[in-house]
């Protein structure tokens, strides 16, 4: 990318990152229940009128929207999300010590989401229309009918109370722990990912500098190998980079099942628990998250496409 | 008449072959009160209760004595029901703000389509459990939580499609010769959107259906004890040992009722839109 370029992504990031800040904000706003009354639901305690109304005026509740707004964001921005109601802990130490545990579990659903739908696509392109292609795509497409949740619910029926293989709650969050989480969310996406390859690497297997490599007797594996495989890889990182946003969101359904020690586990109890500030927190955490995840995709291009470098 | 009836069976079986099992199960839903008799999904009897699947009750019973079978029956009245609903808000509301953007372009077309940008910026379904759950949980609100995050696809297609046409001879002409703006909308915008939109939605009806199950199993939606397969689903987590087909009979409706939905909507894909062929 280009010094312009930069700048005017970083703008656009700048814009795209009020308006998160403004929706997130507003799902509070403009919530139904009160926030003061729902906080003393949280901890179990009737609210009383007169301490009620004495915490709203506290909280700065009564002030105009654009007020509250502000003050929020200039929290934000100081690091301060504010304190969970339910937990009686600071926002930001309940979600950083999420963190980690869910970004390792959408890389490792990611890495095996790789395993499964490289080698997959790749077959089903260079056998199109053989059976063995017939039987990939009949496997997607089960894939991608299947809901993640039920997936979840017949592994754990199958590897934990069947054969007992693996822990039914992986609260841990170790190695073993994640096997089944991550296994659950690879499902759809190796399935939606295994149709992309073998478009992208079909798209490059017609086109004419491989049929120059045949004619002058390239061997087939060095053709797939060194060049078809290499030019399919853009569309994929593409690919990459939005279904991160799928996986993050797929994750807290995923996490649930598992009783995993996730964000997404933490946003769900959150919500049953109308915990305003940490659901505020989360989305707007992960809404980060994802753009800076696309963001990387986008400078990743650079040093996968040289054409990418010339068009200065 | 006949002729022709014979000649799309033979061109297009297997979209046909879908086309009838989708029409199947929107019956079963209809149907489910003639179909399930006197059995109400709601109120069991607790001497039934956990009971295997047997000839009395194909998919067994639940903790209340519940039979299962026709609770996914009228469980698919609600599943349906909702994720038709939700397919045609989405379609509507989208398909107009992107042809509204698409049309006037300026800051018209800014507003929206930055409104969109945001929408986007969130990842699908944080953003949707995070409004299902504020607002409530229901099915209507779970409605809501999903079509405020997938409208934005639309809008961008459709505003896509209109600007491809806006500037061609033929609008120009028709604008010249005095049409209203109304009219300019609804005669060449809207007909020259629709096809690819109504593809669109048709392949993502068994995807929101799964988006719409996941809220309902998180609780954010279809509330108990009204049957709904994503909540069903939910009930039977906590039965996996003892009584596993709580969770395998919910769960396969979704998943064969997608699977029909999914093939219908690539059907009707290859029907409309001769130029995907679904080999490449």
């Amino acid at each position: 990318m280009g010094k312009k370029q930069i700048l005017s992504r970083l703008l656009q990031m700048l814009i795209v990152l009020i308006g998160i800040s403004i929706i997130t904000f507003l799902l509070t706003y403009l919530s139904p229940g009160d926030p003061v009354r729902n906080m003393y639901l949280a901890q179990g305690l009737m609210p009383d009128e007169e301490q009620v109304a004495v915490l709203r005026e506290e909280m700065g509740l009564n002030d105009p929207f654009l007020a509250q707004y502000f003050r929020w964001l200039g929290n934000c921005l100081h690091g301060d999300f504010g304190t969970s109601f339910a937990l009686q802990k600071p926002v930001v130490t309940l979600l950083a010590a999420r963190l980690w545990p869910t970004l390792k579990l959408a890389l490792m659903s990611m890495v095996l989401m790789l395993i499964v739908a490289v080698p997959l696509g790749v077959l089903s392109a260079v056998y199109q229309d053989k059976p063995i292609d017939y039987i990939v795509r009949a496997i997607t497409f089960f894939g991608v009918s299947i809901p993640n949740f039920w997936v979840g619910l017949l592994l754990i029926l199958v590897f934990c109370v069947q054969l007992r293989l693996l822990p039914v709650v992986s609260s841990g969050g170790t190695f073993k722990d994640m096997i089944l989480p991550a296994a659950t969310l690879a499902v759809a996406m190796s399935a939606k990912y295994t149709r992309q390859v073998r478009t992208a690497v079909l798209e490059e297997l017609h086109s004419d500098y491989v049929t120059g490599a045949r004619a002058r007797g390239v061997p087939e594996w060095k053709i797939l190998w060194g060049n078809v495989f290499p030019n399919s890889l853009l569309p994929l990182i593409t690919m990459l980079g939005l279904s991160v946003g799928s996986l993050l969101g797929g994750t807290s359904v995923v996490e649930v099942i598992f009783s995993y020690p996730g964000m997404g586990n933490l946003a769900v109890s959150a919500i049953t628990s109308y915990d305003y500030y940490l659901i505020q927190g989360y989305v707007l955490w992960v809404a980060v998250i994802y753009m800076v995840i696309n963001l990387l995709v986008d400078i990743s291009y650079n040093y996968v496409d040289p054409r990418m470098r010339l068009r200065r | 008449m006949r002729m022709e009836k014979k000649r799309f069976i033979q061109k297009y079986p297997v979209f046909v072959l879908f086309a009838v099992l989708a029409l199947l199960i929107v019956l079963m839903a209809v149907f489910a009160p003639q179909i399930a008799g006197d059995v109400s999904p709601i109120k069991g009897s607790l001497k039934e209760s956990i009971k295997p699947p047997s000839a009395e009750h194909p998919f067994g019973t639940d903790k209340m004595g519940r039979d299962i079978f026709v609770r996914v029956l009228y469980g698919a009245r609600t599943s349906l029901s909702s994720t038709f609903i939700l397919v045609g808000v989405v379609f509507v509301i989208g398909t107009f703000l992107g042809i509204l953007a698409g049309y006037f372009g300026g800051w018209v077309d800014a507003v929206i389509m930055r409104l969109a940008d945001m929408m986007i910026a969130f990842p699908g379904l944080v953003l949707a459990i995070a409004v299902a759950g504020i607002l409530g949980a229901s099915t209507k609100n779970a409605i809501i939580a999903i079509a405020v995050v997938t409208w934005p696809k639309y809008a961008r297609l459709a505003r896509s499609l209109v600007m491809k046409i806006r500037h061609t001879d033929f609008v120009a002409a028709a604008m010249v010769t005095g049409s209203k703006t109304p009219y300019m909308l609804w005669k060449y915008m809207l007909p020259n959107t629709i096809t690819t939109l109504v593809i669109t939605a048709a392949t993502d009806i068994g995807g929101m259906m799964m988006e719409l199950a996941a809220l309902s199993f998180l609780g954010f939606g279809a509330q108990p004890p009204n049957p709904e397969w994503g909540s069903m689903l939910n009930e039977g987590r906590n039965f996996m040992q003892s009584a596993p087909w709580l969770m395998i009979y919910p769960g396969l409706a979704i998943f064969v009722t997608v699977v029909v939905f999914n093939m219908l909507g690539d059907g009707l894909r290859d029907i409309l839109d001769p130029r995907t062929n679904e080999g490449r």
